[in-house]
């Protein structure tokens, strides 16, 4: 099963999040991540929703997104096969005593991540980029001791003259 | 003009065109019922908060119209709940109104709090939790909107008493600002691909459900069967949209479906589909459903298209709009041959009955069908009452069979007869129930009785729970866990309690002429019907089996 990035543009109003939620959950689909945020236009917001399933049910689950009064319009990225840019910003703490503390910081130079918190015993790093950027830093800071991860999940902009789903009518 | 935001609701719902509100006061909607108090409005006060809604479900139903229903906080939104729900499941479409704590009470286990909007989400179409007073007229034009269009479904406002006190400057909008537009026409190359597929069907079966009575598509459905000369069968929200009379009517299909209805679809290479969507008690075992068939649906909401099974033609829109277009497109197959086989299965499998001097339940449904000419409104609860209704009254018009086919509620037919009763007067309204079923919402008798809504209520009572022991009966080794029911109560003695006529009716020879009599009573009406107790409903698609895999019903 594949991952799907959906992206959903919603009235920026409260109870939106967990009527979609919902439906996610009726359906018995486990939502990878989510990310929120107001666009360009204050009174509507764009999810950005990571989730996997099976794709016709995952169609299903679109339909009725649409369905949802308060919905604008849903735009499978990944079924559509869109070209898009898709980031994630990660914090991550870390233990860093004395006789580790250069070695990781070398690491986070590779990866152009930042430091952004030094504590005696920690470190913590702020990291952006693809999936597979993302995920070859934890690697390697999985060799150290992590402490927390915190991640904001995914969000994806569509590249140039490709729509990001705004044209796209709800009813199509 | 300045007012508070109780009467800026009132001014709201005039506006509307509301005529009849059913419900039950409360502390948080004091404000509400004292703005109530001098509008023009009947309101009709129910014994419980439940009745009210399925009364407003059933005046919505027959009428077309929106019904409205209000309710407390608390207990009393909750108690609306399983009301909401069948109104939901079955695209009725339906305003109501809850008090709910003042706004900086809200989730702080107030005293009758309950989160109604969180709680209704996933059975309202939309839902509202009204945070300023200013957004009434808008929130309430949205709301009627909403309910009544596209495929149509309840909605839910919720109202903090300190909202319904604040003074508002009311000014009623005249133009929504909504995302929400239904399709109403359907694509024109989806069409023209449709009158394809009928031009070359061999065997075509038209399946209609309960999309076309809402649309107000029935006219178009006759004209089209007549014109396509293909046989129409229909889900049981379907009944009333095609006349059962109708050499072309295969009545309706699935669990309880006619043995033609149902071998006609397993034999057909072409499904029109208009305004159903595949219920599980239609299709039986989904993956032999219609083996050899392509699909052609129509339906006003995208997410009914290939949900259980593939469909080879879409068309979202409205019934009606769809059909003018198809009409005028599609040219006959030729099904000369494919009606003769169709006529063979009618004439060797009818629906039919033991036919001998004992009480039973087909027969009296065919009595009042026989009285009533076909044309009264029939309510029902849910379980045998409900599929002897659908199979022995032979409906003739649509909005005439008003049932709760998709949530299944037992103790719906009786408070939406009486909704029903309100928005078409002039009707005869019957509510077939079981003597199961029927003490489920008893205690609206008080409502019928109080406001001279003389329904008459026809009990067919075996003492059980009479779906429930016939399955017992038949996949449950005879086992009938607690599904008797010879506790009951004296029906004609509640009846008459209430202040309603009560007749009890025993022998075949005394059904007519308590029918009779019960027809001409000015009072509700109870009619006890002491039926063979271990009837069945046949013929009958075991759960799970193929729809050709009926027990029973052969003549």
């Amino acid at each position: 099963m594949k991952k799907h990035i959906i992206s959903v543009l919603v009235e920026n109003k409260s109870g939106v999040l967990s009527r979609i939620a919902a439906l996610f959950a009726a359906r018995g689909f486990n939502i990878d991540s989510l990310a929120v945020g107001e666009t360009e236009d204050p009174k509507i917001s764009r999810m950005t929703i990571v989730s996997e399933g099976e794709e016709n049910v995952l169609e299903q689950v679109v339909k009725q997104l649409r369905r949802l009064i308060d919905v604008i319009s849903v735009s499978d990225y990944t079924k559509k096969g869109l070209d898009y840019v898709g980031r994630e910003l990660v914090l991550v703490k870390v233990d860093a005593p004395p006789s580790k503390r250069s070695e990781i910081i070398e690491i986070v130079d590779i990866f152009r991540a930042k430091t952004v918190d030094v504590s005696i015993n920690t470190l913590s790093i702020e990291i952006t980029g693809t999936d597979s950027k993302i995920q070859a830093f934890l690697d390697l800071m999985h060799n150290f001791k992590v402490r927390e991860i915190v991640r904001t999940g995914k969000i994806a902009i569509v590249r140039e003259n490709q729509s990001s789903g705004k044209k796209e009518s709800k009813n199509e | 003009m300045k007012m508070t935001g109780a009467k800026a609701i009132v001014e709201s719902l005039k506006r509307e065109g509301v005529d009849t509100i059913f419900g039950i006061p409360g502390g948080q909607v004091l404000p509400l019922f004292d703005a109530l108090y001098d509008a023009p409005f009947r309101f009709i006060l129910t014994g419980h908060e439940q009745g009210a809604a399925h009364m407003a479900d059933g005046y919505a139903r027959a009428t077309g119209k929106v019904g409205v229903c209000i309710a407390t906080s608390g207990p009393g939104a909750t108690n609306l709940v399983t009301g909401i729900a069948t109104a939901y499941m079955d695209s009725a479409p339906m305003v109501a109104l809850t008090g709910q704590v003042t706004r900086k009470m809200i989730g702080n286990d107030a005293f009758q709090e309950a989160p109604i909007t969180e709680i209704t989400k996933a059975i309202t179409k939309h839902n509202f939790l009204v945070q300023d007073a200013r957004e009434l007229p808008e929130i309430i034009k949205s709301a009627f909107y909403i309910a009544s269009s596209g495929r149509p479904g309840p909605v839910l406002i919720d109202l903090p008493k300190d909202v319904q006190t604040e003074e508002i400057e009311f000014k009623y909008p005249e133009k929504l600002n909504l995302n929400y537009k239904p399709v109403l026409k359907g694509h024109i190359g989806q069409i023209k691909k449709a009158c394809e597929l009928i031009h070359t069907a061999k065997r075509p079966v038209l399946y209609i459900g309960g999309g076309v009575i809402i649309s107000g598509a029935s006219e178009l459905v006759y004209k089209l069967a007549e014109k396509i000369k293909t046989p129409v069968t229909m889900t049981l929200l379907g009944l009333g949209g095609f006349p059962s009379s109708h050499p072309l009517s295969l009545d309706m299909l699935g669990m309880h479906g006619t043995r033609y209805a149902n071998y006609a679809v397993m034999e057909a290479d072409l499904i029109i589909a208009i305004g159903a969507r595949f219920d599980d008690r239609v299709t039986g075992k989904i993956d032999s459903f219609a083996p050899h068939a392509k699909v052609i649906h129509i339906d006003i909401d995208p997410t009914s298209i290939s949900k259980s099974i593939d469909v080879d033609v879409p068309i979202v829109g409205d019934a009606k709009e769809v059909l003018k277009d198809l009409i005028a497109n599609v040219k006959a197959p030729d099904t000369a041959d494919w009606l003769k086989k169709i006529n063979g299965w009618k004439k060797k499998y009818p629906l039919t009955y033991t036919k001998d001097n004992k009480l039973r339940p087909q027969y009296v449904i065919e009595e009042i069908c026989d009285l009533t000419k076909n044309k009264a409104i029939i309510t029902t609860e849910v379980g045998q009452n409900q599929m002897w209704a659908a199979q022995f009254y032979k409906y003739s018009l649509p909005r005439t069979f008003l049932s709760s086919g998709g949530l299944g509620t037992m103790g719906y037919g009786f408070p939406a007869a009486i909704g029903a009763k309100m928005g078409c007067p002039d009707k005869i309204v019957f509510d077939i129930a079981g003597d199961g079923s029927i003490q489920m919402n008893i205690q609206e008798l008080i409502t019928a009785v109080a406001y001279k809504v003389p329904v008459k209520v026809a009990i067919l009572n075996n003492c059980y729970l009479g779906m429930v022991r016939q399955w017992q009966e038949l996949f449950y080794k005879r086992r009938y866990s607690a599904s008797d029911l010879k506790r009951n109560p004296d029906f004609v003695k509640i009846a008459e309690a209430y202040g309603a006529l009560g007749i009890r009716v025993d022998k075949k020879k005394d059904v007519r002429s308590a029918l009779q009599k019960a027809i001409k009573s000015p009072l509700p009406v109870f009619i006890d019907f002491v039926i063979e107790r271990e009837e069945n409903v046949s013929p009958i698609v075991p759960p799970g089996e193929a729809l050709d895999q009926m027990i029973g019903g052969m003549a």
